[in-house]
Parts: C-alpha cells; structure tokens; sequence
C-alpha cells in the first residue's frame, strides 16, 4: 500500500525522496602495498533470518574476457555468494553488476523504489559484503538491519585484508 | 614386499580397489565451476596417503562421466603413467557431472591338472573358464569410485541412482558442502537404503599431519549418515560391505566397496 501511494506521489510531485525509505552503503576497497595487484571482485546482498539472498545488490567482475577467460569464470570464488546467489543467476543483471573498482570509498545508494528493494518484506536482514581478489584473500562482512528502518540505524564493520572499512544507513 | 607386489599386480590388473588398505580415488581439479564450456581435469590413483601419488594408478578402462542431462561423455586426452591416470573434461553443459570409474568382476581360482590357477572377468566372460576346471571358487566385486563436478547452477540428474551395488545420495548436494555445516547422506545398496554400513572418511594432505583423523560414522536405520565438516580441504569417504546377491551361481559371495571424494569449502 505504502509503494503504491509512493509511486501515486511521485507522480504528482517533481521531487519527493521524503517519502522513499532508503538504504546507504559505502564499501571501502583497501588500498594494498603488494607486487601484483587486481581488483577484487565484490558482491554485497541482502539476507533475510532464513540466511539466504532477499536482494543482490551490487556484483563487482571484470566484465571482458582474456587468454585466461571470461571474467565470469572467477565468479565462484565469491564462495558465498556464488551458492546462495550467483550459481543460479544469469549475470549480466542490470542494476546489480559492473565492473572491478578501484581502491577507496564506494557509495551505493538504494531506496525501496528500486527493484532490489521493493519486494522485500519487513523484517530483520543482514547486509553482506563478500570480497574475493585474484592471487590474494577472501573477506567477508556482515552488519544487521531492519528494514524498512522506524528510525535511521548506522552501522559499520571494519575489514582486516580484502575489505576496508563498510557502512550502512538506513532511513525510514 | 612381496605382498606388496602381488597386491600391486591384482591391482594393476583389473580392480582399482581393494580391501587391502589401499586407497583409491579420483581427484578432480575443481568441484564448482563456471563459464562457458570450462574445462576440468582429474587425476584417479590408488594409494595410502591422500592425495598422493605413490603407488599405483587408477585404471581408466571403466570410467563412466554422467553429464547434467544423463548421457555419457567421453573422458578426453587420457593417459595412465607410473602413478596415476590423468583425464580432462570439457564441462559443456550446465550442472552436474557424475565422474565414477564403475567395476562389477569376478574373480576366480580352480584347479586344472593338478595346478592351481587364477582367472579374473566379468559374469560375461565366465565361460572363458576351462570345462575340466575343478575346485573352482569365484567371488564377486562391485565397485563404485566417484566424484562430483557443478558447472554452473547445480542438478541431479546425473546423480539418479543406478540401482547396482553400492551408491551414495546426498540429501542436499555433493557440491554444496561448507565447513561447521551437517551433510547427510543416504547410503543405498542396489537401490535400497541400507542400515548399518561403516564409513571412513578422511581429509586430504595426510603428509602435513601426524594422525590420519578419521571420521567414522555408520547408517542409521533409514540408511542415512550426518556429517559434520570440522575443516575445508577434499575428503575421501569409504564404505563396504558384503552380500550373497551375485550375478553368477558360481560366486558365493558379493564384495561391495563405495568411494567418493568430497570437495568441503570454507565459509
């Protein structure tokens, strides 16, 4: 009922963000003093109390292929969410995956207009960040949540090796 | 020593397992895969540490690959050295392959001319044996060493049982298989679930460690076992049995062994 007067709304008026509930990310890609360097492939998602996926948010892979292969073929080494997700998943998905990023600070915004998050029920959830990098580590983060928020949450957890430091911002 | 040879020689003649001890298996380079045809390669020895090649290969001649959709492929590039068989796979279709070298044989001594002899085949050739042989005992070995490939989304159809000696279903997924999580399994004997089967389970690398820390579990009364991975790495899982349901009236009794490696991953 809510998303429908949402949508209803946003129709009459030019501009109405006071009225999405949404959720902020930021993912810090650690900058790392090592010989060889690749980005890391990254996938953040949703997971409800059951443990698995409610939404894909973001999948990061290199997105062209080499002698080695498609880039798609590292995708199973975000182990996680290569079996909760990505194994039954047509990617490319729009919306939900991109290309490698640099190091520094990711923003990632979403409100509960967009697919990833309009069908997802209220409730307790978890936001996850699983980082994988080619000839180095996996990490993977975990911060809960509910959704939508009553009043806006911050939360963080700080990565030790693949991820730096990840946030989230919920607003009701 | 010498027993050492005769077991290598029985080996290395028809059966890539034995109740001997000896450990055989096949090791694929990867268990979850994907891309678009990706290939895999496998490596198939029998030996006492695991996964090390020191002691005989795994004989190639009996390699059933189920792909996704239930046919059969053909192993590529295959070759057997001093140690161990080596094949390649090219994973063209979407979900699981089912890669088992599958043996049912027989085996038989008689006495011909006062000599005693030895003959090994299957229930087909049995006729192979000579009209004048006396005293001849026969015995009969179903085996089954397998292992599990998922390219990209995971499926079970090549993983229907077949109904013919020993097999192993997992309640979930052979390739679904995570650290501090419980796996069950159901063990079957000729399509039936079957109570009271022994399993040895051991984890790989055995070089880097000074015990073998085997996991024995045994199948309850719907014929299941539950498996609680302590550590990621590749497993190798073991049962047998023995029963008097041979396929010739010759052979009195019916060994049954099962092995299937088991890729656990970390959470």
């Amino acid at each position: 009922m809510r998303v429908t007067l949402t949508i209803a709304l946003s129709g009459l008026l030019a501009t109405s963000p006071a009225y999405a509930a949404t959720l902020d990310i930021n993912v810090e890609v650690p900058k790392l003093n090592v010989a060889e360097y690749h980005r890391p492939y990254v996938a953040v998602w949703l997971e409800g109390a059951d443990q698995k996926v409610a939404a894909n948010l973001s999948v990061w892979y290199q997105q062209t292929g080499n002698a080695e292969g498609h880039g798609t073929k590292w995708l199973p080494d975000l182990r996680q969410w290569w079996r909760k997700s990505g194994r039954t998943l047509d990617v490319p998905v729009d919306g939900v995956t991109g290309p490698t990023r640099p190091a520094g600070t990711h923003a990632l915004s979403f409100s509960d207009r967009q697919p990833a998050l309009k069908q997802l029920a209220p409730g307790s959830y978890t936001l996850v960040v699983e980082a994988v990098r080619e000839v180095g580590g996996r990490e993977l983060l975990k911060i809960p949540f509910t959704w939508p928020a009553k009043a806006a949450q911050n939360a963080s957890a700080q990565g030790s090796t693949e991820l730096g430091k990840v946030t989230l911002s919920a607003k009701p | 020593m010498k027993r050492t040879l005769v077991l290598a020689a029985a080996l290395a003649a028809a059966l890539p397992f034995s109740a001997l001890a000896h450990k055989a298996w096949l090791l694929p380079s990867q268990t979850v895969i994907a891309g678009n045809d990706p290939w895999i390669t496998v490596d198939g020895a029998v030996s006492n540490d695991l996964f090390y090649f020191n002691h005989v290969p795994l004989r190639l001649e009996s390699l059933v690959i189920t792909a996704p959709d239930g046919s059969s492929v053909q192993a590529q590039n295959p070759a057997t050295g001093k140690f161990r068989s080596v094949f390649d796979i090219e994973l063209k279709q979407q979900g699981t392959y089912r890669i088992a070298s599958v043996n049912d044989g027989l085996s038989a001594t008689y006495e011909l001319n006062g000599e005693r002899k030895r003959w090994r085949g299957t229930a087909a050739t049995f006729g192979e044996l000579p009209s004048g042989a006396k005293d001849v005992q026969v015995s009969q070995s179903v085996g089954r060493v397998e292992t599990f490939v998922t390219n990209g989304t995971p499926n079970d159809t090549a993983l229907k049982p077949t109904g013919k000696g020993i097999e192993l279903i997992a309640l979930a997924h052979p390739n679904d298989l995570f650290v501090g999580e419980e796996a069950t399994f159901r063990v079957l004997v000729d399509g039936k679930p079957t109570a009271g089967l022994e399993f040895e389970i051991v984890r790989g690398a055995t070089r880097y460690r000074n015990a073998q820390d085997e996991i024995k579990v045994t199948s309850d009364a719907k014929g299941e076992v539950r498996v609680t991975w302590p550590e990621a790495g590749m497993y190798w899982l073991e049962t047998g049995t023995e029963d008097s349901r041979t396929s010739v009236k010759q052979a009195a009794r019916r060994r049954l062994s099962y092995v299937a490696t088991l890729e656990v991953l970390p959470q």
